[in-house]
């Protein structure tokens, strides 16, 4: 598996989560994504990037288009160094929230995507690593 | 203030989403909305997202929540014009928009409204 190219974006106001949609549809067009498979990618990272600015205090995200063999692939890492997920497991049930939400970003993101892992420590920080294959 | 335009159609009011909507503008439409049914009398709501190329659990919430103001307000939304991959989408991220009806564009939507009136 080969990284092709990458990039970051800044994640820390609300009009960045809409800009990390566009890029994200752009990159997922460039690599050949299905309609269907574009807007799975693109509604996994505005609930992911709204994570990242509403709980997470701001961050990033980190973008690479993959290769392997004839696949082409998208790797996104949202990450900040907010306060972090005490409990991850109750964070990953549908329909929890420690907000106002419908507790659906987390669980529904990583039903969108191919590959999805978090990783988060109180106090130091959160990041989630989705991948989607065309 | 950046704002989406709400129009008043006979008894109906209809809202165009067409800008890629940041949360700001959402939590706008919400509240414009509201005072828009009460100082209208409108008996139903149309909210067109055909221009929408995807709807988030942000977009979902206020959906949802646009439509519970307005029944308490005695009208009726209906979402017309949803995307087929935006609606496949839906279904995969969890969101089911319960008491939200949809049509598949606005003259429909009128329609649905109507009928739910009583005056097919
Ligand atoms: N980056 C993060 N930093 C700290 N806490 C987080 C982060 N992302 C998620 N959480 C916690 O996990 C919970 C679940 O997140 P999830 O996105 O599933 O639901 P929500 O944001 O509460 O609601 P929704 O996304 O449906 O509007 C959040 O309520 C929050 O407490
Ligand atoms: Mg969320």
């Amino acid at each position: 598996m080969n990284s092709v190219r990458s990039g970051s974006h800044p994640v820390r106001l609300e009009q960045d989560v809409v800009l990390a949609r566009q890029a994200v549809r752009k990159l997922a067009q460039e690599c050949g994504l299905r309609l269907v498979d574009q807007t799975k990618l693109v509604t996994a990272v505005s609930e992911l990037a709204r994570n990242t600015v509403v709980y997470g205090g701001g961050g990033e995200m980190d973008w690479e288009v993959l290769e392997d063999g004839p696949r082409k692939g998208i790797r996104l890492v949202f990450r900040d160094e907010g306060p972090g997920i005490a409990d991850l497991k109750l964070a990953l049930t549908d329909g929890w929230t420690s907000g106002g939400g419908l507790g659906l970003g987390l669980t529904g993101a990583r039903r969108l995507v191919d590959e999805f892992d978090i990783a988060s420590t109180p106090g130091v920080g959160t990041r989630v690593t989705i991948v989607r294959w065309n | 203030m950046e704002r989406i335009p709400i129009l008043r159609m006979g008894e109906f009011l209809l809202v165009t989403i067409q800008v890629d909507m940041h949360d700001q503008l959402a939590l706008t439409l919400q509240d414009d909305l509201a005072d828009r049914i009460s100082a209208t009398s409108a008996r139903g709501v149309l909210i067109d997202i055909s221009a929408l190329d995807m709807v988030d659990s942000f977009i979902g919430r206020m959906i949802s929540t646009i439509s519970g103001v307005a029944r308490i307000m005695d009208a009726e939304t209906v979402v017309v014009g949803m995307q087929p991959a935006v609606a496949i989408t839906l279904v995969e991220l969890g969101l089911t928009l319960p008491g939200v009806s949809t049509a598949l564009d606005v003259e429909r939507g009128m329609n649905l409204l109507r009928t739910r009136m009583g005056r097919a």
